[in-house]
């Protein structure tokens, strides 16, 4: 599984948000997309899957696995979503329904795409909350989000992403709201996933601290632009960009502050 | 059925359903007999006292009160079920277009909400009534295009906010259809909102249908009514205040029964409210 993606521009009411981005994405690779709020990574993302708000103008090309799919009819884009591409947000707090147990909401795709039965979507959910590690995942199927702690719901929110076995992953500052202790296990649990599947990952954040657990290779954003790119290693040690430097401070400071 | 159990475990749903549950009795009941014909006049008995006879006593003219009030819940169901069928109708509909089409229908019916917002309901109720004359008809178009209209502003409201979630974003993420979308994250979430009003309606829709015959613009002198027989007590209210105690009662206990009963289903429906039984 591959994903090239070239000069990817995004104009929201005239203003350019994402300004000819280009990266790709090899078989099992992961790679960081970092940089400040507001520097167009979530957007980016979003538009990758056909997810960017209405009003947005992109242009530029997405190739996954030789196929271009940006401009694909929605039909054919929700088809991609969730068997080929999984994606998880930033705010498990936010983003499960909260009328629906935690069993229906990962069993979802399966219900819709692979036209499982009730039993077999509840057993294929029980699976995939164990793969996660949701504690107990027999009873866990059966309990509301707001049973479920942050760090929980993350998982839930990965094994929903995982369930259909995507050979893409897109996570979206999927640590952000969780705390210290809590951030290192889904870390860990994302990199134990992508490895087992052979997943390529993207993953966006504004934490280099976080993105040197998980990634190797980094495109640092600033203002829509791909500022700088390369070895994380590299980018720690010696930073070229003002705005590397700056995130390379903030990690520091992190570390020392968490030490 | 949760949702029914979890109804009947709050008290005040419970209550409100049982009322409820009860006028429909009577209103089916009443349609064959009624202990005394509500309609027959005895003069000689003018405002007789309660009595086993009279439970509510009688009127001014000798008619039965408690006959009369327990023939009266028909038309008051009448109008709160087709005003409530009207106005979900109406809500639905405008807030629909006016939330999932193209932006630029999005926005005429937006402005068309506001417009109709601007007429209170009692004026569509008297302009209808001037040219089609007072009836019940008049009272169930009147009242359910005006909460219609205010049950479509709310959920309109409602929808776009459900619409931008995250919840929404993560289910299309994964590959989740428009249909699917709609029918298991939107009408779900929207649901709630849309259930405590058209309670409101329906119950506001039977104060109007009071207070419109009570004016003149609803049931015909042939049709039992509560607000019909308020206003002919009212102007003895203050010799024989008991007799007014009874449809106001009925007008009442039935108003607050709608809108508990909107609120303990909200409150079925949610599972974050559910009463915890188990504990784990």
């Amino acid at each position: 599984m591959t994903l090239d993606v070239t000069s990817l521009t995004i104009d929201i009411g005239g203003s350019r948000v994402v300004d000819d981005l280009s990266f790709s994405v090899a078989d099992g690779e992961r790679l960081g997309l970092i940089g400040e709020s507001g520097s167009g990574k979530s957007l980016s993302i979003l538009a990758l899957i056909g997810l960017a708000p209405d009003e947005a103008t992109i242009t530029g090309s997405v190739v996954l696995d030789g196929t271009e799919i940006l401009g694909l009819p929605e039909r054919a884009l929700a088809r991609i979503r969730g068997s080929r591409i999984g994606s998880v947000f930033q705010d498990p707090l936010t983003s499960l329904n909260p009328l629906h147990t935690i069993g229906r909401q990962i069993a979802e795709p399966f219900r819709l795409h692979d036209k499982l039965g009730k039993g077999d979507a509840r057993a294929r959910a029980v699976e995939a909350a164990r793969e996660v590690g949701l504690p107990d995942p027999e009873h866990v199927v059966d309990l509301f989000p707001h049973q479920l702690s942050g760090g929980q719901r993350q998982r839930v929110g990965i094994a929903i992403a995982i369930a259909r076995r995507p050979t893409l992953l897109l996570a979206d500052e999927p640590t952000t709201a969780l705390d210290v202790t809590t951030q290192a296990e889904i870390l860990e649990l994302f990199r134990r996933l992508t490895d087992e599947h052979g997943m390529s990952l993207v993953f966006v954040t504004h934490d280099l601290a976080v993105l040197a657990q998980i990634t190797s290779e980094v495109v640092v954003l600033s203002h829509g632009r791909a500022v700088e790119r390369g070895a994380v290693s590299r980018i720690l040690a010696s930073p070229v960009d003002p705005v590397t430097q700056g995130l390379v401070r903030a990690a520091r400071e992190t570390t020392w502050s968490a030490s | 059925m949760t949702w029914l159990r979890e109804l009947f475990r709050r008290p005040a749903g419970a209550a409100a359903s049982v009322w409820l549950l009860l006028l429909v009795v009577s209103a089916i009941v009443s349609s064959f007999w009624t202990p005394i014909d509500p309609f027959t006049t005895d003069p000689y008995h003018a405002w007789a006292a309660p009595s086993p006879k009279h439970l509510f006593g009688t009127d001014g003219i000798g008619r039965d009160i408690f006959s009369y009030v327990f023939a009266a819940t028909r038309t008051s169901l009448l109008v709160a079920v087709s005003a409530g069928v009207l106005a979900s109708l109406v809500g639905i509909g405008l807030s629909a277009f006016g939330s999932l089409t193209s932006r630029w229908v999005r926005d005429s019916i937006a402005v068309l909400i506001d417009i109709l917002i601007a007429f209170p309901t009692i004026l569509i109720a008297m302009l209808l009534a001037s040219i089609l004359g007072g009836s019940l008809f008049v009272v169930v178009v009147a009242t359910g295009i005006g909460y219609g209209v205010n049950i479509a502003r709310v959920s309109r409201a409602e929808i776009r906010r459900v619409r931008r979630t995250d919840y929404v974003l993560a289910a299309r993420a994964s590959g989740v259809g428009p249909g699917g979308i709609l029918l298991r994250h939107l009408l779900p979430n929207v649901a709630p909102t849309f259930i405590v009003q058209l309670s409101l309606a329906m119950a506001t829709s039977i104060l109007a249908e009071a207070g419109l015959s009570y004016l003149g613009y609803g049931a015909s002198a042939q049709t039992a009514s509560w607000g019909r027989l308020l206003n002919d007590l009212q102007n003895y209210i203050s010799i024989h205040p008991l007799s007014v105690v009874w449809p106001g009662l009925a007008i009442t206990l039935t108003v607050l029964a709608f809108n508990l009963l909107g609120d303990g289903l909200r409150d079925a429906t949610d599972p974050r409210l559910r009463v915890r039984r188990r504990t784990r």
